[in-house]
């Protein structure tokens, strides 16, 4: 009952808290899909057997994606701290947690876009071919549109996991509902505002990924 | 007009098989030499297909290579329908490949109307592939598409604009008579319907050359007779040149002129149709006409067993009995068109005691062979 009472004169902190989580996961969302989608493109087309096969750049960039995924988000928010102080001048706030968002999603979007694109049946890239379609025409006219709905699936589950490390970035000061909790709920042994947190955050994912299926399901073939 | 000349395609060999090289081509195909082979073929395919596995079978291997391919040379006249038949494994496909380069050939030439594919540059290769259209056994039609966005996918490839590619899908689309099913994605066709948008899809751009790769082995048989005779009249309709590779016989007698048979990736007998007939006991007439087994006959009779072909449109029985005293009855037989001819084979039981019937026989078969009738079997 005094809970939600309680909770009240917190709410311009909570809302300006959701704010930026929401800001943040959207912009990074974005850079990653403008990252993650050509070079999951680029990890498939080099691939043995590929369109463009090409050892070198292959393992090249299959490493880098998979290093950048192995790597737990919280040591990559420290390790690329400089590149941020770059881009953004500062390593604290929102903005600022960008950069490490972006980064952690790109490698882990060009994944699931490859596993998508692989899914394509091989007979409709031969009949392209057979068209006499380039290389670019596959992709843009065959293999993104006949795996878009995967790929839709692909992003959703990349924002998901963006809002989870979105609150994980707030843990260092890069704001959002990850700090709020942090700050008014962990650090003042105030169990009630942890959970309203994490509420809220259900509340976002579920949003996100209802979202994200209507999305796929309007794209979808059948 | 497709040249093709010393085909050889060779794939590196996966290392798990490579070990035992063709023991297993040279096994099956021996077992397959008597009875009826086409109907061992198409056991055969179904059994590669529910094996799921692009097996190598039939071609010899060097170390560490397969041969799909093994000094191929065929000629296809412009407006002929070519069948391409052989056992599971035995270069087909890749054959029909290596006319559009999809399949680079290891070595030799592929020329088509006068162009020779192999010596172009991509862009050469490209415009040459717009002038040979293929379809495949799953038709692979873009399921993000509807069947009109898929007929248009050629002419969109080759930069026509919007509205003349939309008019020509549309007209194409009304050719295979699927002109109501324009707004319809593929899932929501039948198969022979969505073969016949990927038919229309392959001629889009005005190409002179048809290749089908087993384009109705996925299709019932009544959707086969459609298709085959819709590839037909564009044949004829369009003057195209087209391969039809398939494992059954009964595509090879209702559409082709002529007939490529492959064996571990060697061409092992071609002909036109309407000759096989001549040839009763080659490996395409044992394939395309099987000779009907032995009939049972009465005590004292004798087995006369005819080549039908062209020639025997004579009154051939009638002779049998009026010039020569015979008293014969039909016992069996099968006879088909090929290639617009009568072409087949007849059995004839020959009545009487061997005393009197042996020399008049004898002196029938003489007759007949004087005519140009194929006896095949006389006692
Ligand atoms: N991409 C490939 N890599 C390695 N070997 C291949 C490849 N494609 C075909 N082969 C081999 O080449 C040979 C001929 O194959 P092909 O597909 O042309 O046979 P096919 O006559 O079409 O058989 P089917 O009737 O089963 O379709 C086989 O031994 C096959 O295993
Ligand atoms: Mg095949």
């Amino acid at each position: 009952m005094s809970a939600l009472a309680d909770l009240l004169p917190l709410a311009p902190q909570l809302a300006e808290a959701t704010r930026e989580t929401l800001l943040m996961v959207a912009v990074a969302t974005g850079l990653a899909v403008l990252g993650g989608v050509p070079l999951g493109v680029l990890l498939l087309l080099t691939a043995p057997g590929g369109l463009a096969p090409h050892r070198v750049v292959h393992r090249v960039l299959g490493l880098a994606v998979d290093l950048g995924r192995s790597l737990p988000f919280i040591i990559l928010l420290v390790a690329v701290a400089p590149v941020t102080r770059a881009v953004v001048g500062t390593t604290i706030g929102s903005a600022a947690a960008i950069v490490p968002l972006t980064i952690g999603a790109v490698p882990f979007l060009a994944r699931l876009v490859e596993t998508s694109l692989r899914e394509v049946a091989p007979g409709k890239v031969q009949a392209a071919l057979s068209m006499g379609a380039r290389r670019r025409d596959v992709v843009r006219a065959v293999l993104l549109p006949e795996a878009m709905p995967s790929v839709v699936a692909s992003c959703t589950v990349t924002v998901v996991a963006l809002v989870g490390y979105s609150a994980m970035a707030g843990a260092v000061g890069g704001g959002g509902l990850g700090d709020f909790a942090i700050r008014y709920g962990y650090q003042q042994f105030r169990t009630d505002i942890t959970l309203v947190t994490v509420a809220l955050l259900l509340v976002v994912v579920q949003l996100l990924q209802q979202l994200g299926d209507a999305v796929a399901r309007r794209l979808s073939h059948r | 007009m497709i040249e093709l000349s010393s085909l050889v395609k060779t794939y590196p060999a996966s290392g798990q098989r490579g070990g035992r090289p063709g023991r297993r081509g040279a096994r099956r195909d021996d077992a397959a030499a008597p009875g009826e082979p086409e109907a061992q073929e198409e056991l055969r395919a179904r059994q590669d297909r529910t094996a799921g596995a692009r097996a190598r079978r039939g071609a010899p291997q060097g170390v560490g290579e397969v041969r799909a391919l093994d000094d191929v040379s065929i000629s296809v006249p412009a407006g002929d329908v070519v069948g391409v038949v052989g056992p599971s494994g035995s270069g087909k496909s890749t054959l029909a490949r290596c006319v559009n380069l999809l399949e680079r050939p290891t070595s030799g030439r592929v020329v088509v109307d006068g162009e020779d594919l192999t010596a172009m540059g991509p862009a050469g290769l490209r415009a040459a592939r717009r002038r040979i259209g293929m379809v495949f056994q799953h038709f692979d039609l873009l399921g993000s598409r509807t069947a009109l966005g898929n007929v248009a996918l050629p002419l969109e490839l080759a930069g026509v604009d919007r509205r003349e590619r939309e008019r020509r899908a549309a007209e194409l689309l009304d050719r295979v008579g699927l002109a109501e099913k324009a707004g319809a994605r593929p899932s929501q066709l039948s198969g022979g319907q969505q073969q016949r948008v990927a038919i229309a899809r392959a001629l889009a751009a005005r190409p002179s050359v048809l290749l089908c790769d087993e384009a109705t082995s996925a299709l019932d048989p009544a959707s086969t007779a459609g298709v085959l005779a819709l590839v037909r009249e564009l044949r004829d309709e369009l003057g195209l040149t087209v391969v039809v590779v398939t494992h059954e016989m009964d595509v090879v007698r209702s559409a082709c002129d002529s007939a490529v048979l492959l064996e571990r990736g060697r061409v092992v007998d071609e002909g036109r149709l309407s000759e096989v007939a001549d040839r009763p006991g080659s490996p395409l007439a044992s394939r395309l006409l099987p000779p009907p087994p032995p009939a049972p006959l009465r005590e004292g009779s004798a087995l006369l067993q005819l080549v039908v072909t062209g020639g025997t449109e004579e009154p051939v029985l009638s002779a049998l009995v009026r010039e020569h005293g015979l008293d014969v009855a039909v016992v069996g037989g099968r006879v088909e068109h090929l290639g617009g001819r009568r072409s087949g084979h007849l059995q004839l039981e020959v009545l009487g005691g061997a005393a009197e019937r042996a020399p008049r026989l004898r002196a029938a078969t003489a007759a007949l062979r004087e005519r140009g009738v194929l006896v095949e079997s006389a006692p």
